[in-house]
């Protein structure tokens, strides 16, 4: 199977999380499942003509591949022009690459949240880089793509959102298509793979003793549930993060902080601080997606009332002060 | 007279295009061109202070904690305060990780494949430099994909993960490392320092610390089974220790509390170093035209259609003159003397770029290792940092490509101004209104370009290292 990848404007954290990809390094990983790169940006020998030569095969529909990638938003300003965006060499804005090439591609692939929605480009003040996704425009269909739009494999844009991808996304979602093909069953409402969008970033989080109690960290630092006020959006993400580690062990939340819901379309812009849950009467606003709120009210101020001193000492603190009780053993 | 345009210049962060005039078979003159522009400074504006910890990072994937680790600072200046000890040390662990990290992907991953082109064939060294080091198929590639992938496991303990983590904070981390992951960071940096010391240098990091001279070095190297010192055989028969010279003038922010600060040039003493001198210059960018203006007044206004411009960066310039920054530089004011002796004997150079990165290697992982046995479990890593509704803020930090600067202005509680200068708008500068080029634009006047030369433009641009999406930010 052959990738082409493209790089527009996104910041290239894409391809940098891919290389960590793990257990086995990406290169022997890809190529063992019968993955190989046409060409790449950041990683491919060819540069200048003839990098150029293969995309004009590709474009042209002379040279033949299976996947184009594109990482980074697509940059459509100023005034239509795609100047803020020239393929380096040729001077054609890389809008028109795109457009030209997913038109022979079998299937197309948004490497990340700027790619799928628009990212952080599209949500400057009135957005004068007319930057959107492939298919999206933040949480609207239609991108520079177009809503309408499959690739030939019958398909509308894959979209492996994050901010940013983790290195198994991408991977496993390539060895999906390889081994038996890709549907429109395997992907979500927003065109994401459910093999890590149909989870939460909740589930599996180490934080959850303290979420079931709701207790809360207070600051930066401390052990407890980030959620009532440090802005954490794991119940309403999309994401694996917490069952698939990132670097190993990591995650947002094991690193100690927010979850800022970085697979959603419009993440870049909440509306609030994004280290503060916003809340109205003392309330967070932004409840889990799939619990009523009145319920939520319940149980919180339930659980609240039963939280062991164990696990709300621990919660403000950055360390553990109190251990889980040891029962003394019977002879 | 011949003009040759080069592009796309892949195996970069980010786009890039070169335009030569080649006379002769050689560059006379050359323009540095970023073709994409990403506005980040205007994303800033009106947002939360704080959530610039959010935004910059993304500015970058190869250095987004570079870029949290500037704001973070410029929010702590804003805020009047200082992280506790661990809390700084976890900042550069964090730091460190990443720039060493970036250090041995730019080695493996960007420059050395050049070195694999079939243009080569014949010389001594190409065989197992081609065996070794071509692009995706080269043997190390799966070593250092290996070695790396396992080193930013550090990054899973300390701050999450990476890129774009949230761990670094005005007031410290967000992570206390547990007394658990204090024994599995040790044994993360041993593991690395074996891949350092088996498979790049040939041996330990302390014995190439020691080399103190371009003499010694090469005698070093001599017979010497390990990848750096194959890179060392290649760039001798090639003369690329007298290749890519700009203008020997070299600025560092200091790093870790390892690295001075300064300015440092040949024959004139060392400066110390004073951010007022620092003004951007937007004659040649598309961008608006105005006197050259320090950071911290300093504007981002797109005009794309300005007569004479030619790229999105800007030109910075320290006391009105061209300098470089980067690896290289940063050695060079710390006053380390391998790196001294290099660029006092030939200036600047491919090969002097390449050692110096070798050189924080193997200074800057010990460091790390006694920084972790430095953390005291129990003490806070994280103070809270109540930020001012009005203020000003600088945040200094040296990147792996080095300098790189933040300038923020907060009024009624959101930001009113945030200005970014990063390594790669320094080194790869257009002209200035002085007419001056920048470090890259003078660094490849002189080079053999056309066709049937060897790759050796390419050699000097990646020497940089660039990173043209924070450049154009």
């Amino acid at each position: 199977m052959k990738v082409l990848w493209l790089q527009s404007a996104g910041c290239g954290g894409c391809t940098q999380s891919m290389l960590c990809a793990a257990p086995r390094p990406l290169f022997d990983e890809l190529r063992d499942a019968g993955i190989e790169f046409l060409w790449h940006p950041a990683l491919a020998l060819e540069s200048g003509e003839e990098a150029l030569a293969i995309l004009e095969e590709c474009a042209a529909g002379r040279l033949a591949f299976d996947v184009l990638c594109v990482e980074g938003a697509m940059l459509r300003g100023p005034n239509g022009s795609g100047k803020f965006h020239l393929m380096a060499g040729d001077g054609r804005p890389l809008t028109e690459w795109v457009e030209r090439l997913a038109r022979q591609a079998r299937w197309v692939f948004a490497i990340g949240s700027c790619t799928a929605y628009g990212g952080l480009s599209a949500s400057t003040p009135g957005n004068p880089l007319e930057a959107c996704g492939l298919q999206y425009d933040t949480d609207t269909p239609g991108g520079l793509l177009g809503a309408a739009f499959q690739s030939s494999g019958g398909l509308p844009v894959v979209n492996i959102a994050g901010c940013p991808t983790h290195p198994g996304w991408v991977v496993d979602t390539l060895e999906k298509l390889a081994l038996e093909g890709l549907n429109a069953s395997d992907l979500d409402e927003f065109g994401r793979p459910l093999l890590y969008a149909d989870q939460l970033v909740h589930h599996g989080c180490a934080r959850n003793e303290f979420y079931e109690f709701k207790a809360s960290a207070q600051k930066h630092s401390d052990l407890g549930c980030l959620m009532e006020n440090l802005g954490c959006k794991g119940t309403q993400a999309h994401a694996d993060c917490n069952l698939r580690p990132w670097n190993g062990s990591g995650s947002c939340l094991r690193g100690g902080f927010a979850c800022i819901a970085c697979t959603e379309p419009g993440f870049e812009s909440p509306g609030h601080a994004f280290q503060q849950t916003p809340k109205v009467a003392g309330i967070p606003i932004g409840l889990p997606t799939d619990m009523p709120k009145a319920w939520f009210v319940a149980l919180a101020a339930l659980s609240k009332s039963a939280t062991p001193k164990r696990v709300r000492d621990n919660s403000v603190v950055d360390h553990p002060v109190v251990r889980p009780t040891v029962k003394k053993g019977v002879k | 007279m011949k003009r040759i345009q080069l592009g796309p210049f892949n195996r970069v962060e980010g786009d890039l295009e070169v335009n030569l005039e080649v006379e002769g078979g050689h560059v006379v003159s050359a323009q540095v061109n970023s073709p994409l522009f990403r506005g980040f400074e205007q994303v800033l504006i009106g947002r939360l202070p704080e959530d610039a910890l959010t935004i910059v990072p993304r500015i970058c994937g190869i250095c987004s904690v570079a870029q949290s680790a500037a704001a973070a600072t410029a929010l702590a200046d804003l805020a009047g305060i200082t992280p506790p000890p661990n809390g700084l040390l976890a900042q550069r662990l964090i730091q460190a990780t990443e720039n060493l990290a970036d250090h041995l992907t730019h080695f493996y991953l960007f420059f050395m494949p050049d070195f694999a082109r079939s243009v080569y064939a014949g010389r001594d060294w190409y065989a197992p430099v081609a065996a070794r080091f071509m692009a995706v198929k080269g043997k190390a590639a799966g070593d250092v994909l290996q070695a790396r992938a396992r080193f930013f496991n550090l990054i899973g303990f300390l701050a999450g993960r990476w890129p774009h983590t949230l761990a670094l904070q005005p007031g410290g981390s967000t992570k206390a490392m547990t007394p658990a992951e204090r024994i599995r960071v040790l044994a993360l940096l041993r593991e690395f320092r074996a891949f350092l010391e088996n498979v790049l240098l040939g041996d330990t990091l302390e014995a190439f610390s020691a080399l103190d001279s371009e003499q010694a070095l090469l005698a070093w190297a001599a017979g010497r089974n390990a990848d750096f010192p194959l890179f060392l055989h290649a760039a001798g028969d090639l003369a690329l220790e007298r290749t890519g010279r700009a203008a020997d003038r070299f600025l560092s922010y200091g790093a870790y509390g390892l690295f001075a600060s300064g300015l440092w040039q040949p024959d004139a003493p060392p400066a110390k170093l004073d951010a007022t001198k620092i003004t951007e210059d937007t004659r040649h960018a598309w961008l608006a035209d105005s006197e050259p203006l320090p950071p911290a007044r300093g504007e981002t206004v797109v005009n794309a259609e300005k007569a004479g411009a030619y790229t999105w960066c800007k030109s910075p310039r320290y006391a009105g003159q061209v300098v470089e920054t980067g690896a290289l530089a940063r050695q060079v004011v710390a006053g380390n003397r391998l790196a001294r002796d290099l660029v006092e004997r030939h200036g600047a150079s491919v090969t002097a770029r390449v050692v110096a990165r070798m050189i924080e290697l193997a200074g800057v992982l010990p460091a790390m290792e006694q920084w972790v046995r430095d953390l005291v479990p129990g003490d806070p890593f994280c103070l809270p940092a109540p930020l001012p509704e009005s203020g000003e803020g600088i945040g200094l930090v040296e990147a792996a490509r080095g300098s790189l600067g933040h300038w923020l202005s907060v009024k009624r509680g959101h930001i009113e101004r945030y200005q970014i200068i990063a390594p790669t708008t320094w080194n790869f500068s257009p002209r200035d209104r002085e007419n001056q080029p920048g470090p890259l634009e003078q660094a490849l006047v002189g080079l053999p370009a056309g066709d049937g030369t060897l790759p050796t433009v390419q050699h000097v641009v990646r020497s940089f290292d660039p990173c043209m999406v924070c450049t154009v930010h």
